[in-house]
């Protein structure tokens, strides 16, 4: 399993490469298998939204394969672990980060840099025994690679007077057409693909594939150049990977070492939260059981329907409040036992139970508190006490 | 330090608590952060905890599509992508905290009916995975200068089998702990603005964690003033 950032000018690329053992496909008993999937992350540019991006994904996909697998750079024979039954599979995931422009470019150069750094584990065949061997037992394999083809882009402008390589996201945005070159450093042509719709002579092609063979073989070199400090940086045991991309120098980027943090008073402070907390609040929850099969926990919120302008009082204490309540329907019945409010003259004091006062202002004469309650018999087979229950009215303002 | 840890020693046995006196090694691994790394996002960070890495890129604030607008503040939106395969639940509810994080400090009523979105990629995952995605999505945010009301981090506890509590666990820490519990944290008065907790543990132990995370907080906020001063520093 190897993963790489690959930064190219601003274009940056997370790959990861990583293999299995699977059965290999049927036309191809003896070949391993090689898949790509390169992903657009919504990070590159704010375009890339997850369903909005498949015509460009689809392309450059294509065209990946197109460079890598058709070309045979990596030799899928040697993938072969028992004919028809097991090969590796390799899969290179690639994932944008940074789109600025030149998708195609950066993502074959950072892909065939991450097949040449990618390390298979050993596998040993005996007869019919097959060995895997994991990294500590055995030096993982690097791949055989036969060559390593880099795709250079051409745009062209104004009918193919002007021409740009390596475009950026601008100058993508404008151009009238694009060419591909995908070359390896024996100047051999893998893949050429030309697109947008503009058309070239024929000694353009070829002067663009001569600029490609130039820009390939700097390429070539400078990924050597890597691989071999990557190396190099293993043997002798030193950090390598994404975290000594980090680089010390730059005024955007800080480290700090390792922090011991003390956490000895750790346990006193925990000590005195729990102390000074106060208890989980009583939870009561006996269901009460109506009739059989029907049984009751808590209680419901009021319903305030038809209870505008109709209030009763009783002077029943009301029951204990976590005990199980009526039933809405119930309270229908009850509403004959609603007196007017009207003519109150003085405030009435039903009860001391603990709801909410309610006031009735009207117009001409003073606030007047009244409580009210509805209260219902309670009716369950067989049960032998009642139940009641309060209902707070809402303030109403009686115009 | 001798002291007090006697005495936490004897208080564990006369308060007859399960605790075992904690390791005071507990300690957080190397952190390296790089900012506007990225050129193309409004902000970005890469966030390095120990061997853990997240790459986090902020856009915002932006234009936002009409059914998800909302009238009186900014939309936050985060997308974690984790490192091989296709984003799955798991993904999803660790996207839910962390913008539950971000919108408690994120002052979205600056920016009605804009988007803010925040695109965190795992480069590789070596233990404490969420709390590295907070402090990334943290200083991508500051990068990009979205107004918020404090900084955040955070910070991940693990309590072992024998009741040891370690902070910034690794990845074999993690799979041995009893319990694992990843708190953020604001930097203003190192309150609690999201826990998630997996495994069993007292709520002595959970008080405990919290500490200890406030403690852990600290540094890091301490990490990010420096960073942030070294960025607009003039010299």
């Amino acid at each position: 399993m190897k993963e790489t950032p690959l930064s190219n000018c601003e274009r940056r690329f997370l790959l990861r490469v990583s293999c299995e053992l699977v059965s290999p496909k049927l036309n191809r008993a003896t070949e391993g298998i090689l898949f790509f999937n390169l992903e657009l992350s919504q990070m590159a540019a704010p375009a890339f939204e997850p369903g909005r991006q498949s015509d460009l994904l689809v392309k450059l996909n294509r065209l990946l394969e197109r460079c890598l697998r058709n070309s045979k750079c990596i030799d899928t024979e040697s993938l072969c672990v028992v004919g028809g039954e097991k090969v590796w599979q390799i899969r290179v995931d690639l994932h944008l980060l940074n789109h600025d422009g030149n998708i195609i470019d950066a993502a074959s150069i950072a892909a065939i840099v991450a097949l040449c750094h990618f390390r298979r584990p050993d596998v040993s065949v005996q007869g019919d025994e097959v060995t895997l061997y994991t990294p500590e037992e055995r030096d993982p394999v690097p791949l055989s690679i036969h060559h390593m083809p880099i795709c250079v882009s051409f745009a062209f402008f104004q009918q193919g007077m002007y021409l740009l390589v390596d475009p950026n996201e601008r100058e993508e945005r404008v151009m009238d057409g694009l060419l591909v070159i995908a070359m390896n450093k024996h100047r051999e042509i893998c893949t050429i693909q030309s697109s947008g719709g503009i058309m070239l002579l024929k000694d353009q092609v070829l002067r663009c594939s001569k600029i490609a063979g130039v820009k390939v073989a700097e390429i070539t070199e400078l990924i050597q150049k890597a691989l071999e400090n990557d190396q190099k940086v293993r043997k002798e045991g030193g950090k390598f990977g994404f975290a000594e991309s980090i680089a010390n120098q730059r005024i955007t980027a800080f480290k700090m070492e390792k922090a011991p943090i003390d956490t000895s008073d750790v346990e006193e402070k925990a000590e005195e939260i729990i102390a000074e907390a106060e208890p989980p609040p009583e939870v009561v929850a006996e269901p009460v059981l109506w009739t059989p099969g029907t049984a009751q926990i808590g209680e419901g919120i009021e319903n305030s329907w038809g209870a505008l302008e109709d209030s009763e009082k009783e002077a029943e204490d009301e029951g204990g409040s976590d005990e199980a309540v009526l039933l809405d329907d119930m309270k229908m019945d009850t509403a004959t036992e609603v007196s007017d409010i009207g003519s109150q003259d003085a405030p009435i004091v039903l009860s001391d139970s603990e709801e909410e006062e309610m006031i009735i202002l009207e117009p001409d004469k003073n606030p007047k508190k009244i409580r009210t309650q509805t209260v219902s018999p309670r009716i369950g087979s067989g049960s032998p006490h009642f139940m009641y229950y309060a209902s707070l009215l809402r303030r109403s303002y009686v115009v | 330090m001798e002291g007090p840890m006697r005495a936490d020693a004897k208080v564990c046995s006369e308060g007859g608590t399960e605790s075992s006196p904690r390791g005071p090694g507990c300690s957080l691994r190397h952190f390296a952060c790089e900012q506007n790394l990225l050129s193309r996002p409004d902000g970005s960070a890469s966030f390095l905890q120990g061997d853990t890495s997240v790459l986090a890129g902020v856009y915002g604030p932006a234009e936002v599509k009409v059914s998800k607008e909302i009238f009186n503040k900014a939309t936050l939106e985060v997308i974690l992508r984790p490192k091989i395969g296709l984003p799955g639940v798991a993904e999803k509810s660790r996207e839910r905290l962390i913008r539950n994080t971000c919108e408690a400090v994120v002052l979205g009523a600056l920016h009605p009916r804009t988007s803010i979105t925040v695109v965190l990629q795992v480069v590789s995952d070596a233990g404490s995975l969420l709390a590295c995605c907070l402090n990334a999505a943290c200083m991508a945010l500051v990068d990009a200068g979205v107004p918020m009301r404090a900084l955040f981090c955070g910070v991940t506890c693990a309590l072992d089998s024998d009741g040891t509590l370690v902070l910034d666990p690794t990845v074999k820490q993690e799979k041995e702990a009893r319990a694992v519990l990843t708190f953020a944290l604001d930097s203003v008065e190192r309150k609690l603005l999201m826990s998630t907790t997996k495994g069993l543990y007292s709520d002595a132990e959970l008080q405990q964690c919290l500490a200890a995370a406030q403690a852990a907080s600290q540094h890091v906020f301490r990490f990010y003033r420096e960073s942030l001063q070294r960025r607009y520093s003039k010299s």
